[in-house]
This record gives C-alpha cells, structure tokens and sequence, in this order.
C-alpha cells in the first residue's frame, strides 16, 4: 500500500518541472515518508515527505500553524501524548520505522533529544539537570562517570565555565538563555542520534539568542539537528537545509542557500521576502 | 484648531470613580463583619472558657493511716471533708498503694475543691449551703483556699465528678482516629489523584469518576456517617465506638477532600517539566515520581492537613458510630471504646452542671487551639517549599 503510494508519488515529481520538493538527500538520518496528523478531525500535516541529513541542521520555517511544531512533534512521538492525535506515514530514523507497533516511545525518545520553547529545566539543581536522563537509562553507574557526562554536556553546551563552581544551585537560578543552554546539554547527555528544536530561541533575548546560535552551529559536528524556527535570519545563519511549510504541506525544501537565494516556489519567495505570513 | 483635550475627570469618570468607592465600602464592611463576628465569639469562648484552666484548690491536713485508707472522709477535718473533690477521697487508697511511705503521716496538702466550691469561687454561682459557705469563708480567711492550674483538665478522662473530668481520653482518642485517617486516606487518597491525573485516559468513565468524586466532598458528613455504621459496623463487624469504625468512616470522609487538593496540585505543576522529562527517556512513572511529585508535595501535604484538620472537627458522623459513649479512661488500642474532642465538647454541653459549661468552653478553645496549629503548619508548609516558576 505504502510502496504504491510512494511510486505513484515519484512519478508524478518525475513528470512534474518543478524540482521535486522531496529532494533526496544522501546519507539521511531521518527519511518521512507520507506523514500526516489530524488532531481529532482536524487535518494538521497532509503527507509530508522530508529527509533530514545526518550532522546536518535542518530547519523548518513557515507561517504560525503552519504545521512545522507538529510535524518536529511527530519525529519523538511526543504528539502521542495529545489524546485525540492520529498520525499516518513513516518516520525512519537509521532505517527503522519509529511509528512500527515493536517500536517503545520511551526507549525512542531516550535517542531523540528535544530541546522546547520556553526553557524548562527541571525544577532541580544544575547537575541533577544533565544526570538525571544518564542515570535513569543507567549510565553512568559510578558517580565519576555521571560527574563526567555532566562536565562534558556542560561544556558542549558551552555552559560549563559560567556554572563549573555551582553545580548544586537550582537550575531555575539561571538566566533564559543559560536556561536553555542547560536544557541543550541536557538533551545531548545521552548522546542522542537526532536533537530537536522547537523554536529554542524565541523567549530569549538577541544576545543569548546569539549564543545558542554559534552553540547550534558547533554541535552539528557531532548531532543532527532540526530546528522549527519563526525567524528566518536564523534558519538562514544556523541550517544547512531549510523547508518551508504551508498549510500542513512542505511547498519547498532545499539547501538553505538556494532556497533563500533562488526559490522555486512563488509562495516560497512571498513569505521569504516578508510580502505573507 | 482642535479643542484641547480635557485632562480632569468627567461627570461620568467621577460617576465610575464613585461607584468604585461604594464597591470597596461594601467589601470592607463585610470584612468588618466577619472579623466581629471572629472576635465576637473567639471573646465569649475565652470568657467562658479561661477560667476551666485553673481550679479553685484546698490546703488540708491529709491523715494517712489505716482509717483513713479505710474510710477516705477520715483523711481530713471533719468540717473540710463536704468542701474536696471526691475523686480525692476516691483515689487515696490507690495512692497510698503507690507510695507507702505515705502511711502513718500527716502531710499538709493542696487538694482539688468540690466544683460547687470552684464555681462559688469563680463567681459562676451566688450560693453554697449555709454550713459550707461558713466553712469556706473561715478557710479563705486563713488564706487555705486558692487557685491552682488545672491539670486535671489535660491528665483525666471524661468523669461523673465535674471537677475530675478533663479531654485526655478525648484528646487519645481523637489522635488515634487521625493516625488511622492519615494511614488510609493519604495513600488511597494520592495515589488516586495520581493515576486520575497522570494516567487516566480521559473518556467519559474517568469524567463520571471525577464528577462522582467532586459530588463526594459535598455529601453532609452525617451520611458519612450511616454508610460507616452500614459497613464498618454492622457488615465487616469493627466494634463500635472504637476508634477504628470512627476513624475508617471519617476517612471516607476525607478521601475525596485529599483526592480534590492533590489532584490540584499536581496540575499546578507546569506540563512543560512533564515533557522536559518524557523528551529525555523517562517513563510516566518516573516522571511522576522524580519530577511531579517532589514539586506538588508542599501542595499535597497541606491539602492533606487541611482535610484531617476538617475531620478532626467532625463530631456527627461519629455519633452515628457510637462515639459519643462515656469515656472515663483513656482508650488503649484503636478498637476499644473511644470518643473525640469535639464529641467530648458535645457531651458536656449537654450536662447542667455550671463546671461542664465552663469545660464546654474550655474544650473548644483547646480544640480550635490545635486546629489552628494545624492550619499554620499547613500554611508554613506552603510557604517554606513553594516553588515558582
């Protein structure tokens, strides 16, 4: 059924003239094929196809509502939290299939770090923050393994320098932008395959904002990142791919140079050059 | 040119700033009525009841020997006998059991006056029988009347002698009837706002359940009360009066109040620290318990005091479960007879006797006493761990 669809699908790019909006990326860490979500009765993502490149940022730009947050949602299954949701579609990170029924959210979500909107560290101190994820899929079972996964996180995070002497102080304690510097070290604490952003940056100022930024820009070395973003400057700075969603629909997808420089799309072009959304 | 623009108030912002005025006059005198009300009636209880906290006491010459263990009116004067407590009289063999040593002496004592004489003392009654009024009147000249506190009042059970009587039985009791409201509705209780809050789908089942719950806490407690004499009582056969039919009905009582206030607190905890969690590979569970549950703890705990400090105050569902029963002696375990605080203030009301007016008084300014101190420490509770976010 769901090779049919895809075949049918490819031929149909294949005629079109228009770059196929699926463009194939080599070595993809995450393939979606034909994703989409309905919130109860309410249609959110209308068969999205995206590859996501490994060590990569990609970002997701578009219009509020557009379905970006849904569909980075869909990517760790936190949507499944929403009782009335109901996806279609694969989501394959590695080759496997995260919506198969074999697959455990709790053990998938443990390899997908997610980093949210508004910084929400646990209300707890700042080396409990980044131990607590290693330490409950137990890693780190002597406390100098755990002291060293904190120090690494923390530095990765670039966060290491500014709280090295008060590991014990609440986490809450902290600055926004430290905050959500704490959260990203806390997501790669276990070394994720993928990191997800939801809009990471849109309750912090232009400094810290800055900062996350040359801190998103360093850790694509070593993670692949998606990252939702309302502003367009950043998706430009910080992504190597861009797509731009529309009305549950990605319109175009693209490396990010081309797409902000040569858009294929006429809505493309509108919402980059501020004339919509 | 435009006219310029008008920068005091018009008839109709003074109409609103007076409306404004006459709102704010309203709140202030209903909070001025309450608080009279407070006042009112904390003063009435602490004229009527201060004076229970002290006891008019007697000096006498107290004879132990082997007449007077026989025959206890021999102890004293002849004259003073009608004037002490006969739980005095009473007890003297007892004591002379407990210290020997006591026998063969003469010993100068301070004794507990008859109630009579208290409230004659106290003013609260005009007159005493002539020959004993004569009496008194001699030894308050020699200075062997005087006032003494009241331990009686905390150390004795509920007794026939006014002036013999005191809360601890009650006070035994009530205590025995809060640990086993604390043991089975916290737990019933915490655990079912957890899965109702945390796990439970939300279908129409759980929807009736919550309503069902909520409809409980406005149930009159004296329903409590029949459904605890149905089932405790007469169908799982738990003895009467004791303090387990009282306490397990009063947890029923309770349940749904812990249910409402901890289901409350663990929704005040910010859904963004449940993801937080869940983002990083923990279980439902282990986010409950690592993150939910130390943030709402301060919530649960005062919601949790406040309902066994409602429970404690509750005397009618008990009284359908025999709680109400005379008490002279402490209770030593949950399932013989007992009574509580406010069940011992109720059975004093009814009693004629000025002495048991006065310890009515007496009992409900001890148990606001502890009331309040439980709602402090609930308030001290939520201010000490409070979290903001």
């Amino acid at each position: 059924m769901l090779m049919r669809n895809l075949t049918r699908k490819d031929t149909a790019a294949m005629a079109s003239p228009k770059i196929d909006r699926r463009r194939q990326v080599r070595d993809a860490k995450v393939r979606v094929r034909d994703l989409s979500l309905w919130y109860g009765d309410t249609q959110a993502l209308f068969g999205v196809d995206l590859d996501v490149a490994e060590n990569e940022v990609t970002a997701l730009i578009g219009p509020s509502g557009c379905g970006k947050s849904s569909f980075l949602r869909c990517l760790n299954r936190m949507n499944d939290l929403v009782p009335s949701v109901r996806i279609e579609g694969t989501v394959e990170i590695e080759g496997q299939n995260i919506y198969d029924p074999s697959v455990d959210v709790v053990e998938l979500r443990s390899h997908i770090g997610m980093v949210f909107q508004k910084p929400n560290p646990f209300p707890k101190s700042i080396y409990e923050n980044i131990a607590y994820a290693p330490r409950i899929l137990g890693l780190g079972a002597r406390r100098s393994e755990l002291d060293e996964i904190v120090e690494r996180s923390l530095k990765r995070a670039g966060l290491w320098d500014e709280v090295k002497d008060r590991l014990e102080t609440p986490g809450l304690a902290l600055s926004g932008g430290q905050q959500q510097r704490l959260c990203i070290a806390r997501a790669i604490a276990v070394s994720p395959s993928v990191v997800l952003m939801d809009e990471p940056c849109s309750a912090l100022d232009p400094v810290a904002t800055a900062t996350i930024e040359e801190l998103i820009d360093e850790l694509k070395d070593n993670y692949t990142i998606v990252i939702v973003t309302h502003n367009l400057q950043q998706a430009a700075r910080v992504a190597g791919y861009t797509a731009f969603f529309h009305l549950g629909k990605i319109i175009e997808f693209n490396d990010t140079d081309t797409l902000f420089t040569n858009p294929q799309e006429k809505k493309t072009e509108d919402y980059i050059t501020g004339r919509y959304g | 040119m435009s006219e310029p623009i008008r920068l005091t108030p018009s008839p109709q912002l003074r109409r609103r700033y007076r409306a404004e005025k006459r709102f704010k006059a309203y709140c202030i005198g209903a909070l001025l009525l309450a608080m009279a009300f407070l006042v009112l009636f904390f003063t009435d209880m602490i004229r009527q009841g201060h004076m229970a906290f002290v006891q008019t006491e007697i000096q006498v010459e107290a004879a132990y020997n082997e007449r007077s263990v026989d025959f206890a009116k021999r102890a004293v004067d002849e004259d003073v006998a009608p004037l002490v407590s006969r739980a005095w009289f009473r007890s003297l063999p007892r004591r002379v059991e407990h210290r020997p040593e006591l026998m063969g002496t003469t010993r100068t004592e301070w004794v507990t006056a008859k109630a009579d004489i208290d409230q004659y003392r106290k003013g609260n009654v005009d007159t005493l029988p002539p020959e004993t009024l004569a009496v008194y009147e001699r030894l308050d000249r020699e200075g062997r009347v005087g006032y003494g506190f009241n331990t009686n009042f905390f150390t004795n059970g509920d007794s026939k002698i006014p002036e013999n009587s005191g809360l601890w039985s009650a006070f035994v009791g009530s205590f025995y009837v809060m640990l086993i409201v604390l043991t089975i509705s916290f737990p019933i209780g915490v655990m079912t706002a957890i899965y109702l809050e945390e796990f439970a789908p939300d279908n129409r089942f759980t929807q009736a359940i919550e309503i069902n719950i909520n409809n409980l806490a406005a149930v009159p407690s004296i329903l409590f009360g029949l459904l605890g004499l149905g089932i405790f009582i007469n169908f799982f056969g738990v003895p009467r009066s004791s303090a387990l039919a009282g306490g397990l009905t009063l947890s029923l009582m309770t349940l749904p109040i812990i249910i409402i206030s901890t289901r409350a607190a663990l929704r005040a905890v910010p859904q963004n620290i449940r993801h937080g969690a869940l983002a990083v590979g923990a279980s439902r569970w282990q986010t409950v318990r690592d993150h939910v549950l130390p943030v709402s703890l301060p919530g649960i705990l005062t919601g949790t005091i406040i309902g066994v400090a409602q429970a404690m105050g509750e005397t009618a569902p008990l009284i359908i479960v025999g709680m109400i029963a005379y008490i002279p002696d402490a209770p030593d375990s949950i399932t013989s007879a007992a009574t509580v605080l406010p069940a011992q203030i109720f059975t004093w009301a009814g009693m004629p006797e000025r002495a048991y007016v006065e310890r009515t008084a007496a009992g409900i300014l001890v148990l606001l006493g502890l009331l309040i101190s439980l709602n402090a420490f609930a308030v001290y509770l939520r201010h000490r761990f409070e979290r903001r976010w």
